[in-house]
């Protein structure tokens, strides 16, 4: 599972190499040469690490001198390490809160929060379930309230068959449990417990995959690398069915899971060359490796306010 | 002494008078000390930082709530903290780990110790001693990827992808070697004598292995059976991969469930703050494990002591 992945970024990593080579072969040269040294550390949600863990690839082969390191250990677990100062920038699944800023204030961490790609939560099934195509908020929200205790996919809709639920979904430190449970039960952090979590979406994939009555959520990406494993489920909230896609989430038809994700980098470590480097890097060609790692690009007028945003943080 | 003694015999000097200080004999002393006060002091320091965060969580949240009611929902909104679920997954995995782990282990033992041609003996012993060092995370794919789908999804079509049944196999197979091991090694212990008695009585050699050598190697194999079983109790890394994270107060071994040491880890991985309720759960939980698998040890070594005054 995990070699399957590897191969895939691996590959992706060499074809929006060369994508970048062919448009974007000026700017790196530009923002340093392959003379600077030094670290880059990146923690945070597992939803953006690919899209992160993908610059960081493309940047380190330009830069061989630079340690770039991408970690997934969750949106909030990214949060607490970055304002104790030990990362350099924080991917994040969800806005920051106002403890976590709080925090960073109080150790003197300055960042700004930058929209590098959107996501459309992508609510799965496996393979075999023939039967759940569209489910309404209501009915996710029938399933994953804090008191629910649906327990078989009849319980869901009258005609569906008689199949055990099981369900799978990320751990309570995952921005997409935060932004999930808010949209769908209404408030964050409120959800049944009596499902398999867990901070690694490969194993809700696994999970999801190996049982007929399995169900999901996750992001976009890990969806579009596992869709010969799963089926999407379309959302209805009120206007019909709407498949998760690149058009339903970039056009906002995709409600309400479709969202924002988010890098903030830390004033202080932009100061660093090497960091800067990265991170100029990472938002000029943000839209080539979106689209090489399989996000959901921004739309014109979030590229033009993530150029602004970044501009007035690094630019000072 | 006796260097000294033979001095003062030829040479005549005074034999209570050094002749050389002996700093050297100081030094290792001192060496040989700090080595085994620092596993002593290790120990100290792992139950006081253990203990300390446990506490405080007894301050918070009653310990018969703690011990008696059967909700763990530590992380989520609605916090409940029953830890019985838990006790009742490391249980469930343990019993089967051990189904799987004694009547393999100790069969493997007697064919080691009483079957065996010194040739066989010379290469099996090593090899199964060889699955003790294979890493548990091994050992924990092993069980999703290859027991659980290829060998007990064809048999039990229902069956959770994450369970108990699939941990607890591999588990018990992880453990084998070191029932194997200890027993044989007690087995070995037993003198020949007892053996050549009982073939001089007319015994065959299936008698002689179960009704002279187990029966008189007996404390030396339960020490092993507590070993294994303190072993699978505290087993971390194979039950977060394969028994899935789910708290479940069940005895059915085809569901997935969550264990004391897999709820450590796994919230220990996430972000818990620091001081905050949820993170001095974790302690409570590493004390609880703490307990048993300290009063296992204790066993462990009362019937390993009992085997030694009987044979050396």
């Amino acid at each position: 599972m995990t070699r399957t992945r590897t191969a895939a970024t691996a590959a992706l990593a060499i074809s929006s190499a060369l994508v970048l080579a062919a448009c974007g072969g000026g700017s790196s040269t530009d923002s340093g040469g392959s003379d600077l040294t030094g670290a880059v550390r990146v923690d945070g949600s597992s939803t953006v690490y690919p899209l992160t863990a993908l610059a960081a690839e493309d940047f380190m082969a330009a830069n061989p001198g630079v340690q770039v390191t991408v970690a997934a250990s969750g949106t909030g677990g990214g949060f607490e390490k970055f304002c104790r100062g030990e990362t350099d920038a924080n991917d994040a699944s969800r806005a920051i809160k106002d403890e976590e800023a709080a925090n960073c204030a109080a150790a003197g961490i300055d960042f700004a929060q930058l929209t590098v790609a959107t996501d459309a939560l992508t609510v799965v099934v496996n393979k075999e379930n023939t039967w759940a195509t569209c489910l309404t908020v209501e009915e996710l929200a029938k399933i994953w309230a804090p008191d629910s205790t649906v327990a078989n996919w009849n319980e869901v809709r009258a005609d569906f068959p008689d199949e055990p639920l099981k369900l799978f979904g990320p751990g309570t430190d995952s921005g997409t449990f935060d932004y999930f449970t808010d949209e769908i039960n209404g408030e964050e952090g409120a959800s049944r417990a009596d499902y398999t979590p867990s901070e690694d979406d490969n194993v809700i994939v696994q999970g999801v995959s190996g049982s007929k009555g399995g169900l999901g959520y996750f992001g976009f990406t890990y969806f579009e690398e596992n869709a010969d494993k799963l089926n999407a489920v379309e959302i209805d909230s009120g206007a019909g069915c709407v498949a998760p896609s690149v058009e339903s989430a970039q056009d906002g038809t995709y409600t309400p899971l479709a969202r924002p994700l988010f890098v903030y980098p830390s004033k202080q470590a932009l100061a660093q060359p090497q960091v800067k480097a990265f991170f100029d890097y990472y938002i000029a060609n943000d839209a080539a490796i979106a689209e090489a790692a399989l996000f959901i690009p921004l739309n014109e007028e979030q590229r033009a306010q993530l150029e602004a945003d970044y501009a007035a943080l690094s630019g000072s | 002494m006796s260097t000294a003694l033979a001095e003062s015999a030829a040479g005549g000097l005074n034999p209570l008078r050094q002749t050389k200080p002996r700093y050297g004999e100081k030094v290792i002393r001192v060496i040989l000390f700090a080595a085994a006060a620092v596993s002593i002091l290790t120990t100290f320091g792992i139950v006081i930082s253990v203990l300390i965060p446990s506490l405080e969580f007894f301050s918070e949240i009653p310990l018969t709530e703690f011990l008696f009611t059967t909700t763990w929902t530590p992380l989520f909104a609605n916090p409940q903290y029953g830890v019985l679920p838990l006790i009742m997954g490391t249980m469930v995995i343990t019993v089967i780990a051990i189904a799987i782990a004694i009547p393999l282990g100790l069969g493997s033992a007697i064919y080691l110790s009483e079957y065996a041609k010194p040739k066989a003996r010379k290469v099996l012993k090593p090899t199964l001693e060889v699955l003790a060092g294979i890493p548990t995370v091994v050992f924990g794919f092993f069980a999703l990827e290859f027991i659980t789908e290829l060998v007990l999804k064809p048999i039990f079509p229902q069956i959770d992808i994450f369970n108990a049944l699939s941990a607890g196999i591999v588990m018990g197979i992880m453990i084998i070697p070191t029932i194997a091991s200890l027993s044989e090694d007690a087995m070995a212990a037993v003198p020949g004598g007892l053996r050549d008695g009982a073939y001089a009585l007319g015994a065959t050699k299936r008698q002689v292995a179960l009704r002279v050598v187990v029966p008189a190697a007996l404390s030396g194999i339960v020490a092993a059976f507590v070993l294994g079983i303190s072993r699978a109790i505290g087993e971390t890394m194979i039950v977060t991969i394969a028994a899935g994270l789910q708290p479940n107060m069940t005895l059915n071994p085809l569901e997935g469930m969550q264990t004391m040491t897999s709820y450590i880890a796994a919230a220990g991985a996430g972000d818990v703050a620091t001081g905050s309720i949820e993170y001095k759960s974790i302690f409570a939980v590493g004390m609880l494990l703490f307990i048993i698998t300290f009063f296992m040890n204790m066993i462990s070594i009362r019937l390993v002591r009992k085997y030694r005054q009987a044979y050396q």
